[in-house]
């Protein structure tokens, strides 16, 4: 056998080495284990009750109840197989169809809610309610991912969505308390947070200094300047300077009372319909109009649209500049709504939850949206597992929002392609 | 519409990249501007196009001045451009490429894209383009990425086209087909200005040519002029166009590879199960249009790449699966395709470039240290050796043109006793005085016995230097041809053609003097001519 030269036509059938990235079938296979030792074999022989309606809803659906004996059984056997469909499929060299990570995740999450429910001291959960608070928490998270999409987009990280908000709650509180005007409260959040956005797109555009140094030191300096401040005026003044006024819920009657929808679409706050047009309007303006054919075109190759006549900096600007606006709306939130003052660090790293939101959410509203739903329910479920007082120690359940993160991030979302030119300053010639 | 520029100066600081440049194009007509790389003129086209301001000057349009403050003035005023490097973002769709910037909306500034895909579908159709307005850039092979670029201009109603260096990344066929567009819209009424500085293609569409040197116009010559006549002009004395060289004497076949399979990161096949052997004293060629996995074919070789399959086999020994450094020290010399990034570092100086392989080996290095004095010499000759035009050694290797820096890499790579060269790109963005200095010494290199890889896209260099020619096609070996192909043949095999459907003989391999079959099981001990 000579060195021959093979042309297309008459390949010599070698298989070639395929890529196989093993990432997602070991982190499948190793939470379908957890799932088999833990929930099946590790049944607490009980059962958990889902209650759907509250009892004061005009429409009463039964309640829901599982045992866990059997629940644990059935969906260990489901997740062990699709583990080993995957492990089949990247054996093969095929890629995963789409379903198989979200249907992994929602039997593994039954799984997990089952037997934790009914290993509880009182096994018996509002199950509404546990959405509900799941799209409260989100809420922030889901105005800062905006955030975050505005000014990845167009070509700058937004790496300070903590600092936005952090920035916007403290604003909020402390116009809204002097004022006792709800408006007011929100435009100062708006105004604190779009401060922040533009020192990040001055530094990272005008003077193209590191975006994610930048980012960074704007947290530190957000956290370190609200703190200064609570300590020195609002902590001894907290009924002049913080106590701000809260939104109430908007109750669409009759809507509402859907057993489990109802609240989350119907019963909300201002800032929380503001949410859903936010989605919608970035999606739409990203994907639809001539400002985000442009912004898309300035964060992917921007030299290509300053060819075409678009000012780049200037655009990436008012970018970073529209994303303070959304992420302020999301702090606003922080002292309006769900809580009733400012505190220290307040949105305790909520910030950068947002931004694995947007990077699990593949850059996109609606990705992002969802995956900050899915943190969202695995905070409100931390807070909720500790009132029912269940065996895992209570740190463990606070863990759980941010190990949710790490997984969904480094395991689960695979090679997610960002704007190609996101960090890149962009210098004429 | 006639176009004229008027005493263009264009200063980056102190280097004067357009010394007073006048140009004058009109109406219907193709301009060609023929230079050198780095004469300056994409510099003066993109004065044009308003990216840049120039220093001093004019631009005239139907005999009254504008001012061009970015590319959308110099687009209203009818002005198109098609760069170099293609302005296209490649997640977009052709339709969306080409509304950019020029948005047809309806009311609230959302996009009315359907209005500028039956723009596009009108222009296609009378061009003859063959593009579909919904196809993702990034799928579409150069030729077609060039068309929607020649869309776009089209579409914002250019009167004036500046095509800059169309045909670097084309094959010769496509290159028809490009120069063929050209005529349809001159005939259309459009000017297009041509920059190039391939002496064929200028001759054959020009109405005018312009030549520039250094900046500055140095003549105009009508299309009939000879390739030798413009060559000189273009590079300021009388250059030797083709190459004397003896035929190759091939001796054993001490390099191969064997089924070499190299994947993409995400698993995308880059080069598909190639084989191939060189003989000593012998150089193979690898033409093929750029990204046809030319550069994963010697990074693979070099051990550069994961996820490379097959075998690499000198005298003997595979070398897939081996750290670089290991490779470097088995007698493999590399010159890399883009010296600023991977062939030099910029901001070391010239000695010290001139050992970057050796640095830590004698004589170079005793112990852990390095020997300045063994270095510097070493720099002064090789300076002295390949006529490195720099202050001096201690001068920053990024401080000298890109002819020089080439020169050094290829110093320092044809410094040392080797069993295997390769040269990727040698002479891109080389002065046309350097070029042949250039392929002197790899020639040199072959006559001494060495087997030579060569990897180009300037099928005009893979005919002077080759002794066999392999093409490469979408990662795919198509064939193997002798170094006397004609180039239509090649031009064929380059976009995918075999070497039968392309009428020419599949050598199969070369048999020459060559006694040796069987997998090259050569006994290291034996090294043919490496002194």
């Amino acid at each position: 056998m000579s060195t021959a030269t093979t042309t297309p036509s008459s390949r010599t059938g070698s298989i070639a080495p395929a890529i196989r990235n093993w990432g997602a079938p070991v982190t499948l296979a190793v939470l379908a284990l957890v799932a088999l030792v833990g929930f099946a074999i590790g049944s607490p022989h009980a059962s958990a009750r889902f209650r759907i309606s509250a009892d004061a809803d005009a429409l009463q659906v039964p309640d829901v109840v599982l045992g866990t004996t059997l629940v644990g059984w059935i969906t260990a056997v489901v997740l062990l197989a699709l583990a080993a469909y995957s492990f089949a499929l990247t054996t093969r060299a095929q890629p995963a169809p789409r379903w198989l990570v979200p249907a992994f995740a929602a039997v593994w999450v039954i799984a997990f809610l089952v037997w934790v429910i009914g290993s509880a001291n009182n096994p018996n959960v509002y199950f509404s309610g546990l959405i509900a608070g799941s799209f409260t928490l989100a809420i922030p998270l889901i105005f800062g991912s905006l955030s975050g999409v505005l000014c990845e987009r167009s070509g700058v990280i937004n790496i300070a969505i903590e600092g936005q908000l952090l920035a916007g709650a403290f604003g909020a509180a402390i116009v809204g308390s002097i004022t006792h005007s709800l408006l007011a409260g929100v435009l100062a959040a708006i105004v604190a947070s779009v401060v922040v956005s533009m020192v990040l797109a001055v530094f990272s555009i005008k003077y193209m200094v590191n975006q994610v140094i930048v980012g960074v030191v704007l947290n530190v300096l957000v956290a370190g300047l609200t703190s200064f401040l609570f300590s020195t005026v609002m902590k001894d003044n907290s009924s002049l300077f913080n106590s701000p006024p809260s939104f109430h819920n908007i109750r669409i009657p009759g809507l509402a009372d859907i057993p489990v929808f109802g609240p989350i679409l119907f019963d909300q706050t201002i800032l929380g319909y503001g949410m859903y047009l936010a989605v919608f309007l970035v999606w739409f303006g990203l994907f639809k109009t001539r400002w985000g054919l442009r912004v898309r075109a300035v964060g992917e190759h921007p030299k290509a649209a300053d060819t075409v006549g678009i000012k780049v900096n200037t655009m990436r600007f008012w970018n970073v500049t529209l994303a303070g606006v959304v992420a302020g709306v999301g702090g606003a939130f922080f002292t309006l709504v769900t809580s009733s003052s400012f505190n220290k660090e307040m949105t305790a790293g909520q910030g950068f939850i947002a931004l694995a939101a947007l990077i699990f959410g593949r850059w996109n509203p609606i990705g992002a949206f969802f995956a900050a739903l899915l943190f969202g329910f695995s905070l409100n479920l931390s807070f909720v597992l500790t009132i029912l007082g269940t065996p895992v120690p209570s740190q463990f359940m606070q863990m759980l929002p941010y190990v949710v993160t790490v997984f969904a991030v480094a395991g689960l979302a695979g090679k997610s392609r960002p704007p190609a030119s996101n960090g890149i300053p962009y210098v004429k010639e | 519409m006639k176009l004229e520029l008027r005493g263009i100066t264009k200063k980056f600081g102190t280097f004067t990249a357009n010394d007073d440049i006048t140009v004058v194009v009109e109406s219907g007509q193709v301009h060609s501007l023929l230079g050198e790389n780095g004469a300056g003129k994409s510099t003066l086209m993109n004065v044009l196009f308003g990216l840049y301001e120039a220093t001093a000057g004019q631009v005239l349009i139907d005999d009254s001045p504008v001012q061009f403050h970015g590319p959308g003035d110099a687009m209203a005023a009818g002005i198109g451009m098609v760069h170099q490097h293609f302005m296209l973002v490649p997640v977009f769709t052709v339709a969306e490429n080409v509304a950019l910037g020029d948005e047809v909306t309806r009311a609230a500034g959302i996009l009315d894209l359907e209005a500028t895909r039956r723009k596009i579908r009108e222009i296609s159709d009378r061009f003859g383009f063959h593009v579909d307005p919904d196809a993702l850039v990034e799928d579409l092979p150069v030729g077609v990425q060039q068309r929607v670029e020649i869309i776009k201009a089209l579409v914002r109603e250019a009167k004036v086209l500046i095509l800059d260096e169309p045909t670097a990344v084309l094959t010769p066929q496509e290159t028809d087909e490009l120069l063929n567009i050209i005529r349809q819209l001159r005939d259309a009424g459009t000017s297009v200005v041509f920059i190039s500085h391939k002496l064929r293609e200028v001759k054959e569409i020009s109405d005018v040519i312009t030549v520039i040197r250094r900046g500055k116009v140095v003549g105009h010559a009508e299309p009939t002029a000879s390739a030798a006549e413009l060559a000189s002009l273009m590079v300021g004395r009388s250059v030797s166009l083709s190459l004397e060289k003896e035929p190759a004497t091939p001796g054993e076949e001490t390099f191969s590879i064997q089924n070499l399979t190299v994947l993409a990161d995400n698993g995308q096949v880059l080069l598909d199960d190639v084989s191939f052997g060189i003989h000593n004293g012998e150089i193979l060629a690898v033409a093929g249009v750029q990204g046809n996995g030319q550069t994963e074919l010697t990074e693979a070789i070099m051990g550069l790449l994961d996820h490379a399959s097959g075998k690499v086999v000198l005298h003997g020994e595979n070398l897939l699966g081996r750290s670089v450094k290991s490779i470097i020290n088995s007698g493999v010399g590399f010159v890399p395709e883009d010296r600023s990034t991977d062939g030099l570092v910029g901001t070391f100086t010239v000695a010290e470039n001139l050992v970057l392989n050796q640095y830590d080996r004698a004589p170079f290095a005793r112990g852990m240290n390095m020997r300045g004095s063994v270095i510097a010499e070493n720099a002064e000759q090789k300076i002295g050796e390949f006529d490195i035009r720099t202050q001096g050694p201690q001068a920053d290797a990024g401080t000298l043109s890109g002819g020089n820096q080439q020169k050094v890499v290829m110093a320092r790579e044809l410094s040392r006793p080797l069993k295997l060269f390769i040269a990727s790109q040698p002479t891109r963005g080389v002065d046309v005085g350097s070029i042949e200095f250039l392929h002197r010494r790899i020639i040199a290199e072959r006559d001494g016995g060495t087997p030579v890889l060569i990897v180009s896209t300037e099928l005009d260099e893979v005919v002077e230097l080759a002794d066999r020619i392999a093409v490469l096609y979408k990662g795919q070996l198509v064939g193997i041809v002798p170094g006397d192909t004609p180039r239509d043949t090649l031009g064929l095999m380059m976009a995918g053609a075999s070497a039968d459907e392309a009428g020419a003989i599949d050598i199969d391999p070369v048999p020459p003097t060559d006694t040796s079959t069987g997998t090259p099981v050569a006994n290291p001990e034996e090294e043919h001519g490496n002194e």
